[in-house]
């Protein structure tokens, strides 16, 4: 592995990494009184979502996060996409990133398929002409078809879920973070979706995937991180890492 | 690993503020596109909302001040000038209100993807702005049966006067967004500031009317309140020039030098301030919606 990070510069670094969340246990100033008379605990506890966090991936390498729920996977992901801030460490990426993270965050249900697209695509960091030039794609990859300009709203669960996939995997990107959404639609388009991850892992995009999914992600990642309670208890090549996992 | 060459290096989730709105203009286009198309949906008058309800606004407050109380004997045109202040104010309202709820209603995309944040206060506040447009409209059509002619000065006035408003609008609306992501008593404190806002400035009475039942000091309290300075610039821009005054700077109060600057300086200093807080608070809104 050593091998790989020395060959290209790293597009993903995360180091010495702690993000804290307070558990509150009261909500109110009455409720805290209550608990305050009852001897019970006020104020707030702190709980480490992630403790000393550190590594590394190079440009062009595939790597899993693995660990069970509540293990920190989701949220290390948003650090590295921006959306949270770590507490202390630092997290620095090279390159547009782009996440397959909660697809149709953005969709707006009173919008054609066609304006959703643009929008989300948007949203997602394209700009015009770049949407203009793909657009023809997205939509195809979604088998939408025809209902391409009617209101989102009237689509199937998995027709609107086929759309917002389509349109993240079509961004312009260089690093893509993948957060348990190869579950979407039916096997035949789970199987294109994987296909398509594949085919950007070959275009040398960097990627970091969270997935339970242990037979997809050894088709996909060559390396993988496990992480447990917030803290990382492996990193190495990714049949290793599953063992490591299921280990406990 | 932290000697190597980090050039090229970016943290993710820090932007530049307010300034990264510009390069995001497509982007900013498209929500206003859809704020401004999915508002009236579903809605069988649609766009005519956005006449009725200034409209009902403004006959009630006809109604009690002209006809009750009598204004329109004392304010020649009173209709005018009561309807250029609802319509100075009502941006504000709306434009304030909108920006203030906007991180928390955009709570589906802030949780999960990150864009420079300030886009959704800047949108609302320029969706709220496109509404106004037709309340204008009115407003200038009413003004030009009267005879109202656009002078360079009057044009300069409204323009003054919508920038005020629009500072006033972003700054507070920035401040109160971030604070409400965490504290939604923001939201109701924003709710009496909106409903305070039509009776603290000149809308419903005149300037001169304060002036005598107000201390000196109470009075320059009174006046450094931006929207009263940007009220008065909309009462010189649509009302003034259709009365019968020979020389119609004399509705302004005689301080409106200073008051434009204080309120611009106002304006500015909201807008640093409520952009500092944004960014402070920027930081936890993904967990603590």
């Amino acid at each position: 592995m050593s091998e790989i990070i020395t060959q290209h510069r790293p597009s993903i670094i995360v180091q010495d990494v702690r993000k804290t969340f307070q558990i509150r246990h009261t909500h109110s100033l009455k409720e805290a009184f209550v608990s305050w008379v009852k001897r019970k605990k006020v104020g707030s506890t702190p709980f480490h979502a992630l403790d000393e966090v550190s590594f590394t991936v190079a440009e062009g390498e595939s790597v899993a996060l693995l660990g069970y729920n509540g293990s920190g996977k989701s949220t290390l992901l948003k650090l590295v996409s921006g959306v949270l801030e770590p507490d202390s460490g630092r997290v620095l990426t090279r390159g547009r990133v782009a996440g397959l993270i909660e697809v149709g965050a953005g969709f707006h249900p009173d919008l054609s398929g066609r304006e959703n697209v643009y929008l989300n695509a948007a949203i997602l960091g394209m700009n015009k002409s770049e949407i203009d030039e793909r657009f023809d794609d997205i939509v195809a990859f979604s088998e939408i078809g025809e209902f391409i300009d009617q209101e989102v709203k009237h689509y199937s669960s998995g027709m609107f879920l086929r759309l917002a996939f389509s349109v993240a995997i079509h961004v312009e990107l260089d690093v893509l973070l993948v957060d348990e959404i190869l579950s979407v639609g039916d096997a035949p388009f789970r199987q294109k979706c994987t296909e398509k991850i594949h085919e950007l892992a070959q275009a040398g995009k960097t990627m970091l995937i969270v997935s339970h999914n242990m037979g997809m992600v050894q088709e996909l990642c060559e390396r993988g991180v496990v992480i447990r309670k917030g803290r990382k208890v492996f990193d190495g090549p990714i049949a290793e890492a599953v063992e490591a996992m299921n280990a406990k | 690993m932290t000697s190597g060459d980090l050039t090229g290096f970016v943290t993710p989730g820090r932007g530049r503020g307010i300034l990264d709105v510009l390069g995001h203009g497509y982007l900013l286009r498209l929500l206003i596109r859809k704020g401004t198309a999915t508002r009236y949906r579903n809605s069988v008058l649609g766009w005519t909302w956005s006449y009725v309800k200034p409209a009902a606004q403004f006959f009630i407050y006809y109604f009690v001040m002209g006809v009750v109380l009598q204004f329109h004997r004392d304010v020649e045109n009173f209709a005018v000038y009561l309807f250029a202040g609802v319509v100075a104010i009502n941006l504000f309202n709306e434009a304030f209100g909108n920006a203030t709820s906007s991180i928390v209603d955009n709570r589906a995309l802030v949780r999960k993807i990150y864009l420079p944040r300030e886009l959704f206060p800047i949108a609302s506040i320029i969706i709220a702005f496109i509404h106004f447009l037709p309340q204008v409209a009115i407003l200038l059509l009413a003004c030009i049966l009267l005879g109202w002619t656009p002078t360079l000065l009057t044009v300069g006035a409204f323009l003054l006067g919508l920038l005020i408003v629009l500072m006033m609008s972003l700054g507070l609306g920035l401040f109160f967004g971030a604070l409400n992501v965490r504290y939604r008593d923001a939201q109701n404190f924003v709710e009496i500031i909106r409903m305070l806002s039509t009776w603290a400035s000149p809308v419903l009475y005149t300037i001169a009317m304060v002036q005598a039942s107000l201390p000196e000091w109470a009075f320059r309290l009174y006046m450094l309140n931006p929207l009263t300075t940007s009220v008065e610039l909309f009462h010189f821009a649509f009302w003034a020039p259709t009365t019968s005054a020979a020389d119609y700077a004399d509705t302004l109060a005689p301080s409106i030098g200073t008051d434009i600057l204080t309120s611009v300086g106002i304006g500015v200093v909201l807008i640093v301030i409520g952009q500092l807080v944004f960014r402070r608070f920027e930081r936890s809104f993904a967990q603590d919606l």
